[in-house]
C-alpha cells in the first residue's frame, strides 16, 4: 500500500503533463494542419448551393420524391440523421428484420415498375452500418433510372449519363467498392433542370 | 471475391512487410536494445524527456522491482479513472462544449472511465449524442494514448525479466511510459491523422453544421409534418482521435457508427490504412521481442502463430459475409457479386467498403483487442459473427493489443513449454530460464482470468430476467456472449442491438474490463520479476528448442485447446445453433 501511495504523485503529474501534450498540443497541431492544408475536407466536405450548405459529399440524405434517386434504408434517427449515426443491428435471423426486408422488396418493385420476379439489389433493401451511407450500388441506380427519367421528362440516356458521371470507382482501381453517390447525383439532376 | 479484393489484401501485406521490421527495430532501440542505450533522434527527444522527468519528479536512473512497476501502473490507472470519471460527469459545465452535451450518469461514467483506461473502449452510449468535444479530446483520446503506452511498457518489463539474470529490477515504468508516448505513439498518430484528413476525416473545433436538405418532400406523402428539412453535419476533432484509436488498438469511436461512419472512414484507401494501423504496432512488437532477446528465430515462431490465426479468422469472416444471408435470397434479394454490385450480406455494411473489407476489418479488430468496426457485427451471418467472437475468446494474441498481445503469447508459450516438458519428463525451460511452480501458478491465474470474467457474467445475465435486453432466439445468447467476450478481452466491439446502458450491464461489464486488464498484467509482471532473478541455464541436448515449427504447432494447439474446452458448449447454443436454424 505504501508503495502504491508513493507512486500517486508521479502518476498525477504524468497524467496532467500528457493531458496537455496528447489532449491539447497534438489535436491542436492536427487541427492547424488540417485547416490549412485540407480546409474543405477537415470541415466535413460540405456542399453549398447559392451560398447555403445543402449537405456533405460524404453523408447520404433522405430522398423520397419520385424525381430523385433513392438512397438505402437508414437506421440513423428518422433516416439519415447526421447527429445519430447507427446501423439497425438486426441479427440475420430476426423475424422483424426479415419482414422489413420483404416489405422493402415489394415497395422497391412497385415504385420502379419491376416485375414480381425481378431480383432486388441487396443494398436497396438493407440498412448501412452508419445509417449515413452516401452511396448505392450501380445495379440499384440502374433500376431507378427509368422512374427518375419519367418523373423529370428526361430520356433514359440523359439520366444514365449522369449516373455514370457520379459513380465513384475504387480508389486506385482496387481499393474499396464502386458506388453511385446519391447526393451528388441528385444535385446534378437538379442542376440539369426538370 | 473479386480480383480487386485480393490486390487490396496484397497491398496490406506489402505495407506491413515493408514497415513492420523497421518499426520493430526502432522500438527495440527505444527500449534499450543498443549496448550504449542510445536511440534514434535522442537529440530531439532527450531534452523534452528531461524536462518531463524534472516536472514529474522522476529519477530516470532508478529502476523498479516488479511489484513497484505494477504499483506504478496501477496508480496511474487509478488517477486516470478518477480524472476521466470527473470529466464525463462534469462535461456539461466545462468549456469547449459547442454541442451542449450534459454530464453523463454516475454508472455510465464509471463504465466509460474504466473502458478507456483499460484500453477497451467499450461504448455503451452513442459517441456523437453523449460525449462533448472536450471529453473526447482531453479525456477519451488522452487515455487512448496513455492506456496503449501502459500496455506496451508492461511487456517490455516482462521481456527484461527474460533477458536479465540475478536482478529483481524490471526498469522504470515512468521512463518507459514517457519514451513510448513521445517517441512512438505521438509521431505515428500525427502522421496518420494528416493522411486521414487528406481523405475527408473531419478535424475542426466547431459543433454541428446544419444543412438545408435537398429533398424536402414529406417521407409519408399523406403527412406533411414528416418532411426532413435539415441535416446535422457533425464537427469536432475526429481525425486526431481516429488516428490513435487505430494505432493504439483502442477502438473508441468519435461517432456511434465508429469506422463505418463516412466522416471517420470515407473511402477504400482510408479503410485499408486503418486496418494497417491496427496491425502495425502489435506485429512490430514481435520483431522488437526478437531483437531484445537477441534471438530472432524465437520471434519468427510466435509471429507465424499470430499471423496464421489472424488469416484464418479474417478469411472465415470474409467468405461468410460475401456469401450473404440465405434467408434474404428466398425473398427475392440479389446478393451475388458482380461488376455492378459488390454483393454479400449488406445489412450493416457500407457500399463503398463492401462485405469483403468488412470481414477483413473484423479479423484485424478482434485479433488485436481494438474493437473499432467498419460495419455492424451484430448483423453478421451466424458463421461470420462466430469468427470475430471466437477470435476474441482466444485471448487476443493474434497479434493482440499493443504490448499486451505480445505479453499474452509469451504466457501461452510458457504454458506450451510446460505441457511439452510434462510429456517428455524434463524441466521446462524458455529462453534459458527454468519454468517452475511459481511461474506456472501465475500463468494459470493469467489464463483463468478471462474465461471467468466472461462466462460468469454472461451466465448471470442470461439467468437474470431483469437483464434481458437482447434479441430473441439463439442470436440473443450470441449477443450476451459476444459483449462479455469483448469486455473480458479489453476489445470494445459489440453486438450492439443489446442495450448495455442499464445499471446491470454498466456495472458488470465495467468489472469484467478491470479483471481483464489487471488480472493479466499483474501476474505477467510477477512472472517477469520471478524470471529476472533466475540464472540462465545453458541449452543442452535435453533442452526442447522453442524456435522450430513443432513449437509453433504446440503453441497453436495450446491456444485452440484452452479456447475449445472453455467456450465450445456456449458457442454451440449461440452462433452454431443459429447457423443450423437457417
Amino acid at each position: 500500500m505504501k508503495v502504491f501511495l508513493r507512486q500517486l504523485r508521479p502518476a498525477t503529474l504524468v497524467a496532467v503533463v500528457f493531458t496537455v501534450i496528447c489532449g491539447l498540443v497534438y489535436p491542436m497541431a492536427a487541427t492547424a494542419i488540417g485547416q490549412v492544408a485540407f480546409n474543405d475536407k477537415a470541415n466535413g466536405s460540405l456542399i453549398t448551393k447559392d451560398g447555403v450548405v445543402v449537405g456533405s459529399e460524404l453523408i447520404g440524405q433522405n430522398f423520397t420524391a419520385a424525381k430523385y434517386f433513392h438512397p438505402r434504408p437508414s437506421a440513423a434517427g428518422a433516416g439519415y440523421d447526421g447527429g445519430a449515426s447507427s446501423g439497425s443491428n438486426y441479427g440475420p435471423t430476426n423475424p422483424d428484420f426479415l419482414a422489413a426486408v420483404a416489405e422493402r422488396v415489394t415497395a422497391y418493385r412497385e415504385e420502379n415498375g419491376l416485375s414480381d420476379t425481378t431480383l432486388v439489389p441487396v443494398d436497396a433493401v438493407t440498412a448501412s452500418g452508419s445509417g449515413l451511407d452516401p452511396h448505392i450500388s450501380i445495379a440499384n441506380a440502374r433500376l431507378q433510372i427509368a422512374r427518375v427519367a419519367q418523373a423529370r421528362n428526361l430520356t433514359v440516356e440523359q439520366v444514365g449519363t449522369l449516373v455514370d458521371q457520379n459513380t465513384d470507382g475504387r480508389d486506385f482501381g482496387f481499393l474499396g467498392e464502386p458506388g453511385v453517390n446519391v447526393v451528388e447525383l441528385n444535385l446534378a439532376l437538379d442542376a440539369l433542370g426538370s | 471475391m473479386s480480383w480487386q479484393n485480393f490486390i487490396q489484401i496484397g497491398l496490406l501485406v506489402l505495407l506491413l512487410l515493408a514497415t513492420v521490421p523497421v518499426l520493430g527495430r526502432y522500438m527495440a532501440n527505444v527500449y534499450g536494445a543498443r549496448a550504449d542505450a542510445s536511440a534514434p533522434f535522442d537529440r530531439v527527444f532527450d531534452p523534452i524527456e528531461g524536462a518531463i522527468y524534472k516536472v514529474c519528479g522522476i529519477d530516470r536512473k532508478r529502476e523498479q522491482r516488479w511489484n513497484v512497476y505494477a504499483m506504478s501502473m496501477l496508480a496511474f490507472s487509478v488517477v486516470s479513472v478518477v480524472i476521466l470519471y470527473a470529466m464525463h460527469r462534469l462535461q456539461g459545465s466545462l468549456p469547449f462544449n459547442p454541442t451542449n452535451r450534459p454530464g453523463v450518469s454516475p454508472m455510465g461514467s464509471f463504465n466509460a472511465a474504466i473502458s478507456f483506461v483499460t484500453n477497451t473502449n467499450w461504448q455503451w452510449y452513442s459517441g456523437e449524442i453523449a460525449i462533448s468535444h472536450l471529453t473526447n479530446m482531453l479525456g477519451n483520446s488522452v487515455q487512448n494514448f496513455v492506456s496503449a503506452a501502459a500496455g506496451m511498457v508492461v511487456v517490455v518489463a516482462l521481456i527484461r525479466g527474460i533477458t536479465r539474470t540475478g536482478t529483481r529490477n524490471l526498469g522504470n515504468f515512468w521512463v518507459d511510459l514517457v519514451r513510448t508516448l513521445l517517441r512512438i505513439l505521438l509521431p505515428l498518430s500525427l502522421a496518420f491523422a494528416v493522411i486521414l484528413m487528406s481523405q475527408g476525416v473531419t478535424q475542426n473545433l466547431r459543433g454541428d453544421k446544419i444543412a438545408a436538405t435537398i429533398d424536402q418532400s414529406p417521407v409519408d406523402p399523406a403527412d406533411p409534418t414528416t418532411a426532413i428539412t435539415e441535416q446535422h453535419i457533425p464537427g469536432g476533432p475526429a481525425a486526431s482521435q481516429e488516428a490513435i484509436k487505430e494505432l493504439g488498438t483502442n477502438g473508441g469511436g468519435f461517432y456511434n457508427a465508429n469506422s463505418a461512419h463516412p466522416l471517420s472512414n470515407p473511402n477504400g484507401l482510408t479503410d485499408i490504412l486503418e486496418i494497417y494501423a491496427i496491425l502495425l504496432i502489435p506485429l512490430s512488437f514481435v520483431i522488437t521481442f526478437g531483437i531484445l532477446v537477441k534471438d530472432k528465430r524465437q520471434a519468427r515462431v510466435l509471429l507465424a502463430v499470430m499471423v496464421g490465426v489472424l488469416v484464418l479468422f479474417s478469411g472465415v469472416a470474409m467468405f461468410a459475409e460475401l456469401n450473404g444471408n440465405p434467408a434474404l435470397t428466398s425473398i427475392g434479394v440479389d446478393q451475388s457479386s458482380s461488376i455492378i454490385q459488390s454483393g454479400g450480406n449488406m445489412e450493416g455494411k457500407e457500399v463503398r467498403l463492401g462485405a469483403a473489407a468488412c470481414g477483413l476489418f473484423s479479423g484485424a479488430t478482434t485479433g488485436t483487442s481494438t474493437g473499432a468496426v467498419n460495419c455492424t457485427h451484430d448483423s453478421f451471418t451466424p458463421v461470420g459473427g462466430l469468427a470475430p467472437m471466437l477470435h476474441m475468446m482466444l485471448g487476443e494474441i493474434s497479434p493482440g493489443g499493443v504490448g499486451v498481445g505480445m505479453m499474452g503469447i509469451l504466457v501461452i508459450a510458457l504454458l506450451a513449454v510446460f505441457i511439452a516438458g510434462l510429456m517428455v519428463g524434463r524441466t521446462p525451460e524458455y529462453l534459458g530460464k527454468k519454468i517452475q511452480a511459481s511461474e506456472m501458478k501465475l500463468v494459470t491465474l493469467y489464463i483463468l482470468a478471462m474465461p471467468f470474467a466472461l462466462l460468469t457474467f454472461a451466465a448471470a445475465s442470461v439467468m437474470l430476467k431483469s437483464a434481458t435486453t437482447y434479441q430473441g432466439g439463439a442470436h440473443g445468447l450470441s449477443e450476451v456472449l459476444y459483449n462479455f467476450a469483448s469486455t473480458a478481452n479489453n476489445n470494445g466491439s459489440a453486438f450492439a442491438y443489446q442495450g448495455t446502458g442499464t445499471q446491470w450491464y454498466t456495472t458488470t461489464q465495467g468489472i469484467s474490463m478491470l479483471m481483464a486488464r489487471f488480472f493479466t498484467i499483474i501476474p505477467a509482471l510477477a512472472i517477469g520479476g520471478s524470471l529476472a532473478a533466475k540464472p540462465r541455464v545453458p541449452a543442452t541436448s535435453g533442452t526442447m528448442p522453442t524456435h522450430t515449427p513443432l513449437f509453433a504447432f504446440l503453441v497453436a494447439g495450446v491456444i485452440a485447446i484452452i479456447a475449445g474446452l472453455t467456450f465450445f458448449p456456449a458457442l454451440a447454443l449461440g452462433p452454431i445453433l443459429e447457423h443450423l436454424s437457417f
